[in-house]
């Protein structure tokens, strides 16, 4: 990550209070939202944390929101043939509920802003789900004008489920490593979002080119 | 046809094509195109816009613009082409004959840089938001560079030519007989 992050041209992102400029947003809508960057949370230590984290990894809630064509594999996986409900998974409506986003596949430009501002609204400890080959390395739509190639770079990513389409099953499975990641300590990328924040924003204004978004809500 | 043999009287037509029995093609002039379009919606009953669009003949310099029309009492359609030069692309509106037409002048000024002054709305983003570079629709436009340049490729992807491949890894015994 450290060659990418020199590539990166630097932006400015802070003013000399070390407050987010939110460059973009017009000047009255600014005061609405959160200028300050997201802090680091750090884990508690011995059996506390890992009773949280059985309990975290036990009752993940998904964020509903189908990114890409792979969002059609998360309807069978609600009903009782594949029943991800025994998993303690269920999705939620909005991301302020929701503890996994689950990218279903392709994301355009168009779609990464949504999908950053869902992230930044989700309430951590949060998860990322890379579902399909497209948030790998772009899938089929590697060369596109409009298309990300890699999902890690915009925001970090837990767990890639490789396939075009995955099958449910794929997803059960990527879901249980999930738990397994998040029991073991490991479930830690909203800190990491918070760390590398200057890198994440920057790699995300560089394909965002009408930056309108707020960087709010962590 | 008597259609175009009436409007080659008015109006500068030419290249009747009969592709199939219920479907011709005429080529307008830049000028005349939409008073063409517009006296097959008035006068012959082609009512129905079915689709209208551009293709980048790079080749030859050109866009090619079509009106696609129905006309439902003859069940036939015709296509109106308008070959225009690709440097500063410009083409009349045709909203006011068919309101839908502003949202298929939308995509094209988007994908292609093709011009329809006075058209609503038709600088808001259609499908891209925030593109910096040139239509990307258009085949000069190197979509894989970009790509390269943008989007951060992950290492280790290759690719093979699938009749190559097969030949040296599927069927190495029958690949002399290919």
């Amino acid at each position: 990550m450290s060659d990418n992050m020199n590539d990166m041209d630097q932006m400015q992102l802070f003013n000399d209070q070390g407050r987010l400029l939110n460059a973009g947003l017009p000047d009255e809508e600014k005061a609405l939202f959160c200028d300050a960057a997201p802090q680091v949370d750090a884990p508690y230590r011995g059996i506390w944390e890992k009773f949280l984290n059985w309990a975290r990894s036990e009752s993940l809630w998904i964020l509903g929101f189908g990114t890409g064509c792979g969002a059609i594999e998360l309807r069978p996986l609600m009903t009782s043939r594949y029943d991800m409900y025994q998993y303690g998974v269920q999705p939620r409506p909005t991301p302020r509920q929701a503890g996994l986003f689950i990218i279903g596949g392709y994301a355009s430009v168009k779609t990464m802003k949504r999908i950053v501002r869902s992230y930044e609204q989700m309430q951590g400890p949060k998860f990322v789900l890379g579902l399909g080959s497209c948030t790998v390395n772009g899938g089929m739509y590697w060369d596109s004008y409009n298309t990300i190639n890699r999902l890690d770079h915009y925001i970090p990513v837990d767990v890639y489920i490789a396939g075009c389409m995955p099958r449910p099953e794929a997803l059960l499975a990527g879901i249980n490593e999930l738990k397994k990641l998040i029991k073991d300590g490991k479930g830690e990328n909203a800190n990491k979002y918070a760390e590398n924040f200057e890198w994440y924003k920057g790699n995300q204004k560089k394909i965002i080119k009408d930056w309108n978004m707020p960087d709010y809500n962590w | 046809m008597t259609e175009f043999n009436e409007l080659s009287r008015q109006f500068q037509v030419s290249d009747l094509v009969e592709q199939r029995a219920d479907l011709h093609f005429i080529t307008a002039s830049k000028e005349h195109a939409v008073a063409v379009v517009s006296a097959l919606k008035e006068r012959y009953g082609y009512t129905h816009l079915v689709f209208f669009t551009v293709v980048d003949h790079l080749e030859k310099n050109e866009f090619h613009l079509t009106y696609m029309l129905h006309n439902y009492e003859k069940h036939h359609d015709m296509g109106v082409v308008v070959k225009i030069a690709r440097e500063n692309v410009q083409m009349e509106s045709i909203h006011h004959l068919w309101p839908a037409a502003a949202t298929y002048q939308q995509e094209m000024r988007e994908m292609y840089g093709v011009e329809f002054p006075g058209s609503p709305g038709l600088y808001e983003n259609f499908a891209l938001e925030g593109w910096e570079d040139i239509p990307p629709m258009r085949r000069d436009f190197d979509t894989k560079e970009y790509s390269d340049k943008t989007y951060y490729p992950r290492p280790g992807r290759e690719s093979h030519d699938p009749r190559e491949y097969m030949k040296e890894n599927l069927y190495p015994s029958e690949a002399e007989t290919w």
